[in-house]
């Protein structure tokens, strides 16, 4: 038995420990949102963060996430059920088309906000180029990462009344 | 997303022909309709089969089309609304289900009028099957840019319309008042002399009763109040938090999943399969021999890939596996070679007297362009769930084409297509590779021989590998040219026509043209790719215009200018993208400006490309898009199309290139099959222009006439002329107006 700790929840998985984390947060989990596009880390789809920094969870044995928190897509929306800047943002500048990418686009990006709070552009390029859009929606996540940061940083600014 | 049941559709042969598209009613309680207690909620009445009125005055659009990320849900269910005068935030939507009388009726009806602007291409399936007037050929497909021209037009706004036509009739029976002293306003009914005010709700009853009219007066452009605005999109919010069920989302009880395999070799078959090879593999179920592939069923994807890679399989020969690249490129020359020398080719146009102006030229220019296959790579890999149950074949996937899939599945597997039940899913990525049902009828074998459900995904792999592919081409001109420097002759030879049949024709004033072709057989599959014969044919086109121009010495827009002043639609295009690009103002050392311009399915698009090459690497720095769809529904749905369709056709441009050895692909993943990312997309700025007409498509109209405008860009910035794409292959090292042309 695998002990996995995801979005919070504890999970205890009978599975091969060499399994790649994406089919486990898919298959066994059951959680879809996090998507195969590669399996060879060179899209970005699969991306989820284990202890906050990103993963491609496709090359990710899910031996390698126990004992560590993984975040999903589906557990970015905050405790309360706001969704986080990024959410908000992306659906601001309506950046989907398809969709099937922006899981990966959008974890890259959370984690991105989290180590930057005013990404520029080029920090973005460096970000964001291991994800791939067959859909081409790199000009409104460009702009999606720029709202959330002004979003999120004026959130911060606002004084703590406790 | 809610959907239809399929069962409500099961009996709905009721439904007279084009009765769905001119939206006819159905009536509650009429006894010879057995759809309505099938399709029709305690609380709902059905006005017709694209709208439904509930008793809380909430209405829902049906849309026949899949959703790619085009946002065509959005984008049908307003135009009905709109015809409607319907609330819009009290509006959903559901997709039409995978059944004959959603059978797209209005490509049936362009193809047998022969309309012009109709993507004859869908005439001709890859599978073979023909799309015909007649209810059986059924075809039901998102592509072609068809949504909004030919549902929209044709079915939703008139159902729309003639709803509204009858919900008017009906309050004005009730009231008693004079039908034309009445007004529809967000789903209510007004009339302004007594300021009386009614829900659209109070009146669905008695209005399914009324016999709608079959063509009812559409609004003009100008009194569109939905139409024209940018709402949000529907399918936006489930697409940021996972929710969005896509084919491969699909959960099912008892679910197995499957890897596949198939021969390497276009054309080879199993020969054997040794199934000792993993046997002491951990949680394997069943290994199927599919003819031309082999899956493995277990209980996980990964145990399931894993066993495919130890499979030990021995494929038959068919005869192609000494293939090269080089050699199909020799083929296609050759072809055109031999079509000249033997005076072989078919005549795709001719007007005026070529010969003679050629003989009268003062110059001839020639050039010769050659294209690549290209893969379609969407972002979620090929996959399909099916499970046979209860005599009926159920599949989950995501399909540009639901109706033409039941059809062939059902051949597949020696099957009523009426019990092949399709649950279509969002897509993640069509661009064409969705319209061709390989990999549903594969699902649909492999579910023959197991009792329980099974998901089959492709890997990365297969999906490069067993594409149906945008055709390699080459295309070969001739232009003579007076003392002025004028075209005064086009004559263009080309091998393998596709569809659309307009995609070689250009727009531009010259008198004599020869256009002609031959065709040549390959063995790798073909396929509707993005824009179709306009990916390759606007290359060429707008690449030798630009040669001509910089033969005459002039500039390549105002070269454009002079031969399409009798072309308003293509003018206002051009001119407006001129302005906006601050064409002719200096651009830094190394840089450089292009431009093309295209009309494809309905829809006029300019683009100017700003290029840097800064050490032997090219820079693709702006991209000016101006778009002329007649009428643009969504202007930010269209500017996410454009920018979508300019992102696809760079990539292609700068990388895109499947190539054939030993018979097989030889590119397989993102590693080798490059797709263009965050940190080289370049600044795209869309313009809009509604310059009146039928509506164009948004889809594909802004992917073909990026590769020229960078190339054209490329020979701004640097003297270097490319003929062959990708430009990937170029070395700019030696850049220079020596280096002309690539091969
Ligand atoms: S699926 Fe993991 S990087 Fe592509
Ligand atoms: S939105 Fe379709 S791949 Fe990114």
């Amino acid at each position: 038995m695998i002990e996995l700790y995801i979005n919070g929840t504890k999970y205890m998985i009978d599975v091969d420990p060499m399994t790649p984390l994406l089919w486990v947060i898919r298959e066994q989990v059951g959680l879809t949102g996090t998507k195969f596009g590669c399996g060879i880390a060179q899209c970005g789809a699969c991306t989820v963060h284990v202890n906050g920094k990103s993963v491609r969870s496709c090359i990710t044995p899910v031996k390698a996430a126990v004992g560590n928190n993984v975040t999903t897509i589906e557990g970015i929306t905050s405790a309360d059920g706001e969704p986080h800047p990024i959410q908000k943002a992306w659906l601001t500048e309506q950046v989907p088309q398809c969709g099937y990418c922006q899981s990966g686009q959008m974890m890259t990006a959370v984690e991105l906000l989290n180590q930057i709070s005013s990404p520029t552009d080029s920090d973005i390029d460096t970000a964001m180029s291991g994800v791939i859009c067959r859909c081409g929606t790199y000009g409104r996540i460009r702009k999606g990462i720029k709202t959330a940061a002004l979003a999120m940083r004026s959130n911060a600014e606002v004084p703590d009344d406790g | 997303m809610a959907k239809w049941s399929r069962r409500a559709f099961i009996t709905a042969g009721v439904i007279a022909s084009g009765a769905v598209v001119f939206g006819v009613a159905i009536r509650r309680g009429n006894p010879v309709d057995k759809v309505v207690s099938l399709a029709v909620g305690d609380d709902e009445t059905l006005i017709n089969v694209w709208l439904k009125i509930a008793t809380d005055n909430s209405i829902t659009v049906i849309v026949p089309h899949a959703e790619m990320g085009q946002g065509v849900h959005t984008t049908l269910a307003m135009m009905l609304a709109d015809e409607l005068d319907a609330d819009w935030d009290t509006v959903q939507m559901l997709e039409a289900p995978a059944h004959e009388e959603y059978a797209n009726y209005a490509l049936k009806r362009g193809y047998s009028t022969g309309d012009i602007e109709f993507p004859a291409f869908l005439v001709d399936s890859v599978n073979g099957y023909f799309l015909n007037a007649a209810k059986e050929s059924g075809t039901q497909i998102t592509g072609g840019s068809t949504s909004v021209r030919y549902t929209g037009e044709l079915a939703m706004r008139v159902a729309g319309a003639s709803t509204k036509a009858v919900l008017l009739q009906a309050a004005a029976d009730k009231w008693n008042v004079n039908r034309d002293s009445l007004r529809a306003e967000k789903s209510y009914i007004v009339h302004d002399a007594s300021g009386r005010r009614a829900r659209f709700a109070d009146f669905s009853v008695e209005a399914a009763n009324l016999s709608q009219p079959p063509a009812p007066v559409l609004k003009s452009h100008d009194q569109f109040t939905i139409m024209g605005t940018s709402v949000p999109r529907i399918d936006i919010p489930a697409k940021i938090d996972g929710s969005a069920k896509y084919g491969i989302d699909v959960v099912l009880p008892d679910m197995k999943y499957a890897a596949i395999k198939a021969a390497p070799v276009f054309g080879s078959k199993v020969a054997d399969i040794d199934e000792t090879s993993v046997q002491e593999m951990p949680g394997i179920h069943r290994i199927v021999n599919l003819d031309s592939a082999v899956a493995i069923v277990a209980d996980g994807y990964w145990q399931a890939q894993q066993a495919m890679e130890q499979l030990d399989v021995k494929w038959t020969l068919s005869g192609n596996e000494s293939i090269e690249q080089s050699d199909i490129a020799q083929q296609l020359a050759g072809a055109l070679d031999a079509a000249n020398a033997n005076d072989a080719f078919e005549v795709d146009l001719e007007a005026g007297d070529v010969k003679g102006a050629f003989d009268a030229a003062s110059k001839v220019v020639n050039a010769e362009y050659r294209v690549p296959y290209l893969a379609h790579a969407t972002m979620e890999p090929m996959n399909c769930t099916a499970w046979i149950h209860e005599g009926r074949c159920e599949l989950w996937l995501g399909t540009q084409n639901p109706l033409g899939f039941t059809l062939r599945i059902g051949k597949a597997i020696g099957m009523n297509p009426a019990d092949v039940i399709l649950h279509n899913q969002y897509l993640g990525g069509g661009f064409g590779r969705r319209s061709v049902s390989d990999f549903a009828e594969q699902a649909a074998r492999i579910a023959v021989d197991v009792p329980y459900p099974v998901k089959l995904i492709w890997s990365r792999e297969e999906d490069i590998r067993h594409d149906h592919y945008r055709q390699a081409s080459i295309s070969r001109f001739s232009a003579a040219v007076n003392a002025a420097g004028q075209p005064t002759a086009w004559q263009n030879q080309f091998v393998n026509k596709r569809v659309p049949a307009e995609a070689p024709h250009i727009p531009y004033a010259i008198d004599n043209q020869l256009i002609q072709f031959t065709n040549s057989g390959v063995h790798v599959p073909w396929g509707f790719w993005r824009s179709v014969d306009h990916s390759l044919h606007t290359f060429f086109t707008e690449s030798f215009i630009d040669e001509l121009a910089v033969a005459a010495g002039s500039d390549p827009l105002e070269f454009r200018r002079e031969l399409l002043v009798d072309k308003p639609g293509f003018m206002s295009v051009l001119e407006r993208v001129a302005e906006e690009s601050e064409w002719g103002t200096p651009l830094p050392e190394n840089c450089g400006r292009g431009i093309a311009i295209c009309r494809c399915f309905g829809t006029t698009v300019a683009q100017v490309v700003e290029v840097e090459i800064d050490n032997g690497t090219i820079r693709v720095k702006r991209v000016v898009c101006v778009v002329d769809a007649s009428f643009t529904i969504h202007p930010d749905g269209m500017r996410a199309q454009m920018e979508s369709g300019i992102i696809y056709g760079l990539t292609a441009a700068l990388y895109g290139d499947i190539s054939i050895h030993q018979g097989a692909v030889m590119q397989s993943n993102f590693h080798d099959y490059q797709i263009l990312r965050m940190s080289d997309a370049p600044k795209i700025e869309t313009h809009i222009i509604n310059g009146g007409g039928r509506f164009g498509g948004a889809g594909e109209a802004g992917t073909p006439a990026i590769a020229p405008a960078l190339t054209n860009a490329i020979f701004n910035a640097s003297g270097l002329r490319i003929r062959e794409l990708p430009i990937k292959h170029v070395d700019f090292s030696q850049q220079g107006p020596e280096m002309q042309g690539v091969t």
